[in-house]
């Protein structure tokens, strides 16, 4: 508790305060068995410990299945008892106790309130009315329930938050409100379906009821922290082949953001926003084939070292055919390097022939070639590399794609990534201050290699 | 059932399964089915489920609502109506026999693998499920009729049942899949489980609660329950799509060190299979087995860090304080993944001996990376010199990792290794 800033110290004895004296105070008027209570008491617990929310979805829990069972099988007045089980909910970091006392109370207070308005759209008799309502009206209190359920659980959530985090109390509450509100109304549903299975099976028959969802909510748990690591693992090991070549570090991170921001702003949906991205990461594993000596050159290139950086996507298509997850994505490895007019490689394709994902990766590849600091070049600005862009538009790049480019940055922005050029002085926004090396024309294309006469490099490219 | 012929295995479960499968058809074809409509709302179901299956990682099928509803139709001991359920263990063996190969022809003419070994399976644990409950119940495994009548509270003869059912399941499954890896059946037993449990729980508590809730809800629980189960089922797959794409990224990602001309091409892989097969051999858990894949498949990424590749890739010919630099680029290279730690130590220690002189066998060298070191070294040996020496050149190689056994190889993994390569005929 030593952490907390007095506030939040007193909003937390506020809380809980609250919650145990209303639970204590409600339970007065139960009238049930109180074995059957601790027994969903137990139940509730369990589900809460066992369903481990995550991230943004904070708070959400199969918990709240049991709490509107019990709302309906034993009535309101005890539910406040019940959600202090919630006290088993997992925890981590520093002042565990003073969690598990601040979860035990705002999920009480959550369960009771969610009871007590269950119970009151019911004619507010206490207990059992289940059956004697019409269905309909059953539905409607069990969606009000969820929804107060909801709502009480996140406000006090987002209190504390604001108070620790100094953020304001309504911008923590809009970050937390969620499309989970959605699965919380099913939750209730079966809710209800758990109390008529109580009722009429048994007590085992709502704890068999409730182990597929507990298992279903551990591996999604196993999902998302899976999904996490194969992030990091994948950047870890692009880092890796990066440290070949030092002008190019952090260049595949950047494309792939670079890549989702434009996806995003193409209205590409979700699933293939991630593929693209992960292929942004990946667009240039294949220069690991390319000899170092070759990438780093300065100046120009002879036919036969631009022959072996041609060959770059190829490599990348090939080690990368194996991965499902990205074969829609492969067309865009292997096609990153062609241009709309036909002169790019490996096959000359032309405007539409070229795939999605390539016209896309091209665009956030030069973007980013053109912000960053090469062995041959200064980096430039945004503004200088968005006019590039335009300059070369039709003939290189997709419009379409390169409008989304602008809307995404004007959006978010961009850090052009200027780092020292040779020890050369360079400034905060990465402009130089004087040229060693001539900025090589970018008529013969932006990307971070130069090729030679068009002309060649057209004839072998197609033949 | 350790070692054994793989293809006997399967027939043996195979032929088990169908021929138990025939003759539960026949039994019922001849008697008639009781209450027809339950029985054909039971066999929709299993065919559904059967149709819905999901792959998890480890190529193993899992069709969790199919299973419940066998389960189900195994325990059902009344309908709403008030009246018995009076289906005995012949007629359940029809209904999953009859689900399951209409579901195998549906799925073979979708092109796609009918697993007729998985239905076999599914056939035993469920004969085995019903025949159990009865037995619990009424002290006679095929008693046919009335089984309600004369038990008030079936819940314990359904959790053992249901038991029954999960413990054949998975021990068929182990035993043919030792058959088929050739590794011993205990630890691939050990796998199964932890691989399978959560599912087969989800699976077995569904089963019974559909049991449990028909005699009060009638036919509709068998929907309704089936419900969470999907749920689940959509998990499952997400989590199994997401472990398919991890292992296929970096078994992809491996070959950079080949494409980059720093090691043999393909040695990243044969290190790979070598080291897996001789992990099983020592009974290693799966989750054990996949760090020893991935340590395997990146063992040479340190080399990435060198400015110029060694001459064939081999660390053999560098010296020794070298080696170890490597293994340590490579194992801050993983690390910095932030979650393959345990990986990155098997490939740190790979390049130590497993023992120093004088000393006892180094603890703090995993077996793992004793492994993985003697893998690799075969692999670098046999592709040395395969060209001149043909088949010799595996016993050439073994040969040399014997002379190395004082310090450097793990005597007990030379061992496992030379079986690996005998079993596969490479001897």
């Amino acid at each position: 508790m030593r952490e907390l800033p007095p506030r939040a110290r007193l909003y937390v004895l506020v809380v809980v305060l609250l919650a145990f004296g209303s639970a204590g105070v409600a339970s007065m008027g139960f009238r049930g068995s109180w074995v059957e209570l601790g027994a969903l008491a137990l139940l509730y617990g369990l589900a809460t410990h066992f369903a481990t929310p995550m991230g943004k979805n904070m708070g959400v829990s199969v918990g709240f299945i049991v709490a509107l069972a019990a709302a309906a099988v034993i009535g309101p007045h005890g539910v406040g008892l019940i959600g202090l089980a919630g006290a088993l909910h997992p925890v981590s970091g520093s002042g565990r106790t003073v969690k598990r006392f601040f979860n035990a109370a705002q999920f009480s207070l959550a369960a009771l309130t969610a009871g007590l308005v269950f119970d009151a759209l019911l004619g507010g008799d206490g207990t059992r009315n289940i059956a004697e309502s019409s269905v309909p009206m059953v539905l409607l209190a069990a969606i009000a329930a969820s929804l107060v359920y909801y709502v009480i659980n996140i406000s006090l959530i987002a209190g504390i938050l604001s108070l620790t985090s100094e953020l304001s109390l309504a911008r923590v509450w809009a970050g937390n409100v969620s499309p989970v509100i959605v699965a919380y109304v099913g939750y209730g549903l079966l809710g209800l379906l758990m109390a008529q299975l109580y009722q009429e099976v048994g007590f085992l028959a709502a704890v068999l009821f409730l182990a597929p969802m507990l298992v279903a909510r551990a591996a999604f748990a196993n999902y998302a922290q899976l999904r996490e690591t194969y992030d990091s693992t994948v950047r870890a090991l692009v880092q890796a082949v990066e440290t070949k070549d030092y002008y190019t570090r952090g260049h595949s991170e950047r494309v792939s953001r670079v890549t989702e921001m434009i996806a995003r702003e193409w209205g590409m949906r979700e699933d293939r926003v991630q593929v693209i991205r992960i292929a942004g990461m990946l667009h240039d594993v294949g220069k690991l084939g390319v000899p170092t000596k070759v990438l780093q050159k300065q100046g120009k290139l002879n036919q036969l070292e631009f022959e072996a950086i041609k060959l770059h996507p190829l490599r990348g298509y090939e080690m990368l055919c194996e991965i499902d997850f990205l074969t829609e994505a492969l067309s865009g490895v292997y096609h990153h390097h062609e241009r709309l007019d036909g002169r790019g490689y490996p096959m000359g394709l032309q405007d539409e022939e070229i795939p999605e994902f390539a016209r896309i990766i091209m665009v956030a590849d030069a973007f980013d070639s053109m912000t960053s600091t090469r062995s041959y070049r200064l980096a430039k600005t945004v503004e200088e590399a968005v006019a590039e862009l335009r300059r070369c538009e039709q003939v290189q790049f997709d419009p379409k794609v390169v409008d989304c480019l602008v809307a995404a940055v004007e959006k978010h922005g961009w850090e052009p990534h200027a780092e020292p050029f040779h020890g050369e002085k360079v400034t905060k926004e990465g402009r130089r201050i004087d040229s060693p090396v001539p900025v090589i024309s970018t008529k013969q294309g932006l990307v971070a290699v130069t090729p030679p006469e068009p002309e060649e490099g057209e004839r072998s490219a197609r033949g | 059932m350790p070692g054994g012929n793989g293809a006997f295995a399967r027939r043996a479960v195979l032929t088990a399964g169908l021929g138990i499968g025939v003759a539960g058809f026949a039994m019922t074809a001849a008697k008639g089915v009781p209450q027809l409509h339950v029985a054909v709302s039971f066999a929709v179901l299993v065919l559904v489920g059967e149709l819905l299956r999901v792959n998890l990682p480890g190529d193993r099928d899992s069709s969790p609502i199919g299973g419940a509803a066998a389960l189900a139709y195994s325990l059902l001991v009344a309908l709403d109506n008030g009246t018995d359920a009076e289906h005995g263990v012949s007629t359940v063996i029809a209904v999953v026999f009859v689900a399951g190969v209409a579901s195998a022809l549906i799925h073979e003419a979708l092109q796609r693998d009918a697993r007729t070994t998985d239905l076999a399976r599914r056939i035993l644990a469920t004969a085995a499920a019903a025949a159990a409950f009865r037995l619990v119940l009424v002290g006679s495994p095929l008693e046919d009729v009335a089984v309600g009548r004369r038990a008030d509270q079936p819940l314990l003869a359904m959790a053992i049942a249901a038991l029954v059912g999960i413990a054949v399941d998975l021990g068929l499954s182990a035993a043919v899949d030792s058959a088929r890896k050739r590794a011993p059946f205990a630890p691939i037993l050990r796998n199964e489980v932890t691989a399978q449990a959560p599912l087969s729980i989800a699976t077995a508590a569904t089963g019974i609660l559909m049991a449990l809730s028909v005699p009060v809800m009638g036919l509709w629980a068998l929907l309704v329950f089936c419900v969470p189960l999907l749920v689940t089922q959509f998990s499952f797959r997400r989590f199994a799509s997401i472990s398919t794409t991890y292992r296929q990224t970096i078994r992809a990602l491996s070959r950079v060190t080949e494409v980059g001309g720093y090691v043999e091409p393909g040695h990243a892989r044969r290190v790979m299979t070598l080291s897996v097969a001789v992990g099983r051999e020592f009974g290693l858990t799966d989750a054990d087995l996949l760090d020893l894949e991935y340590a395997a498949l990146m063992h040479d990424i340190g080399q990435l860090s060198l400015a110029d590749p060694i001459p064939r890739g081999s660390t053999l010919t560098v010296a020794p304080s070298e080696r170890r630099r490597i293994a340590q680029l490579g194992a801050e290279v993983i690390r910095t993944t932030g979650t393959l730690d345990r990986v990155a130590h098997i490939v740190e220690s790979q390049a130590s001996p497993y023992r120093k002189m004088r000393e006892n066998a180094d603890v703090d060298v995993p077996l793992a990376a004793r492994i993985v070191k003697a893998c690799s070294a075969y692999d670098d040996l046999v592709s040395t010199s395969r060209e001149a020496r043909g088949t010799r050149a595996s016993w050439d190689a073994l040969e040399r990792l014997r002379m190395g056994m004082a310090f450097e190889y793990d005597p007990r993994v030379v061992e496992a290794l030379t079986q690996v390569l005998q079993k596969a005929g490479d001897l």
